[in-house]
């Protein structure tokens, strides 16, 4: 497979943010039917998506306007990455290179990044206080989320290959099947949720007491784009950890059913958190993710090491 | 610039069915997903209200892809209550510049139609139509949630007869 065409085609943009739209939809859905409301159409996401883009590019006087208008691109170029080398280690092992685990984790942080240029860019006191809660949450979840990952790294001896986590855990069972896996597997969870900055994590945009804000000064094309980058790491999160704890994807036979649905339980999974948790403060939520998750991350790192 | 300008524009520059498939979408997808954003020039909170409840599960407005959005750059519409008194003459025209065109303006309630019981009153010399081009008025005092929705519902048809 050309490279080229893998990042813009298949496994890259345009099917992740096909997938990721259909996420966004499911989210959306869920959330309306657990309101018991009808909730939006399934092409939802698409026609707001179309309609931003579409609609007028207004930069702020006194803004950064190279940096205000880059940093959407930062964050959708980044998650593409991310979804492709995931994608690669599950269809074409023999393209996966050797430490792709390290690029991964780097790549994703760039979303919550490009949030935070873009906020801090846009000179506006709301969409700064956005980004350095962002700054903040993003210091808060990135330690328990590497430790628990960390763990699948024990487990499968070492290895920092994408490919062989797939084929390990193909081989020998996968990592979510023991106590160190189920508990790296809650931690991860729970950070993911912070990471995909969703309820009860939502404190960088939240809606009733900093209007949405880092993206308080976006309009039109680029806030379309922000849009997409979250509709598409809605996708891009749950496919990393089913890639790192729950042994990937298999696409023989009937296994595809199963494959599918490790990725459905996890979106549910967020969609009910999110519909049954009220915002918590950000030091609230620094205090948590440092505090309980670290400490239960530290519990699996051992528990790995000690073979359980 | 309004919708009609910028589908002039484009009817300049490029040919003319690209335009048409191409406005049509763009369009339709404006009538998809209106963000509204809520915006009281001085009304008595009751027209308010009415509008938090037509955004309750109740009402379930996602249906027709309406979402409330805090953020005037956001918007795709603003929902106008109320008188429209001295001191928010030149913050209501503020946050219509702030709002990317194009954008439809919905003034909601008998206040903003005309000035309501306050007519005379030596705060408020102008109505809404006279500071932000208005294109669907919804009377009652207040309007109930469902006036509301057909008011909505009644200029999203129009418009996407126009596309």
């Amino acid at each position: 497979m050309n490279p080229i065409l893998a990042y813009l085609i298949f496994p890259g943009f345009c099917f992740t943010a096909a997938v990721g739209m259909l996420a966004s939809w499911i989210d959306r859905k869920v959330t309306a039917r657990v309101q018991w409301r009808v909730g939006p159409p399934l092409l939802q996401p698409l026609y707001d998506f179309v309609k931003l883009l579409g609609k007028e590019t207004i930069v702020p006087r006194g803004a950064s306007r190279l940096t205000f208008l880059m940093a959407p691109m930062f964050g959708i170029v980044a998650v593409t990455l991310c979804s492709t080398l995931v994608w690669t280690a599950i269809l074409w092992p023999g393209k996966s290179f050797g430490g792709d685990l390290i690029v991964l984790l780097y790549f994703l942080m760039m979303p919550a990044i490009a949030v935070i240029i873009g906020g801090f860019a846009s000179k506006n006191p709301i969409a700064s206080l956005g980004a350095s809660r962002e700054m903040k949450l993003m210091l808060a979840d990135e330690l328990p989320f590497l430790l628990a990952v960390f763990v699948a790294v024990i487990k499968l001896d070492g290895h920092i290959q994408l490919s062989k986590f797939v084929e390990l855990q193909q081989a020998n069972g996968m990592v979510f099947s023991s106590v160190s896996g189920v508990l790296a597997m809650i931690v991860a969870v729970i950070t993911m949720q912070a990471k995909l900055t969703l309820i009860p994590f939502d404190i960088p945009e939240a809606e009733t007491e900093i209007m949405s804000g880092p993206y308080v000064e976006y309009s039109g094309p680029p806030l379309a784009l922000f849009k997409l980058t979250r509709m598409m790491m809605l996708f891009t999160l749950p496919m990393v950890l089913v890639l790192v704890f729950l042994g990937g994807m298999n696409f023989q036979g009937m296994s595809i059913l199963w494959s599918i649905l490790k990725y459905v339980v996890l979106l549910v999974l967020i969609v009910l958190i999110r519909n049954t948790n009220p915002r918590v403060r950000i030091d609230q939520a620094m205090k948590f993710l440092w505090g309980p998750m670290t400490f239960i991350a530290i519990i699996a790192v051992v528990l790995a090491f000690l073979g359980w | 610039m309004g919708a009609d300008d910028v589908y002039r524009y484009h009817c300049r520059r490029a040919g003319l069915l690209r335009v048409v498939i191409y406005m049509g979408l763009k369009l339709k997808a404006l009538t998809r997903s209106p963000w509204v954003y809520h915006l009281s020039t001085g009304s008595c909170n009751n027209c308010d209200i009415e509008i938090l409840d037509c955004l309750t599960p109740r009402y379930d407005l996602e249906r027709f892809g309406i979402v409330l959005v805090g953020s005037p750059r956001h918007a795709d519409a603003l929902l106008v209550t109320g008188n429209m008194t001295m001191k928010c003459i030149p913050r209501a025209k503020e946050v219509y510049e702030q709002m990317p065109k194009p954008g439809v303006v919905i003034a909601i309630g008998t206040c903003s139609l005309g000035h309501g019981v306050f007519d005379g009153s030596y705060v408020m010399p102008k109505t809404v139509d006279e500071v932000l081009p208005v294109d669907i008025y919804i009377p009652g005092c207040p309007p109930k949630p469902e006036g509301i929705i057909a008011g909505v519902a009644k200029l999203l048809t129009m418009l996407r007869q126009k596309a």
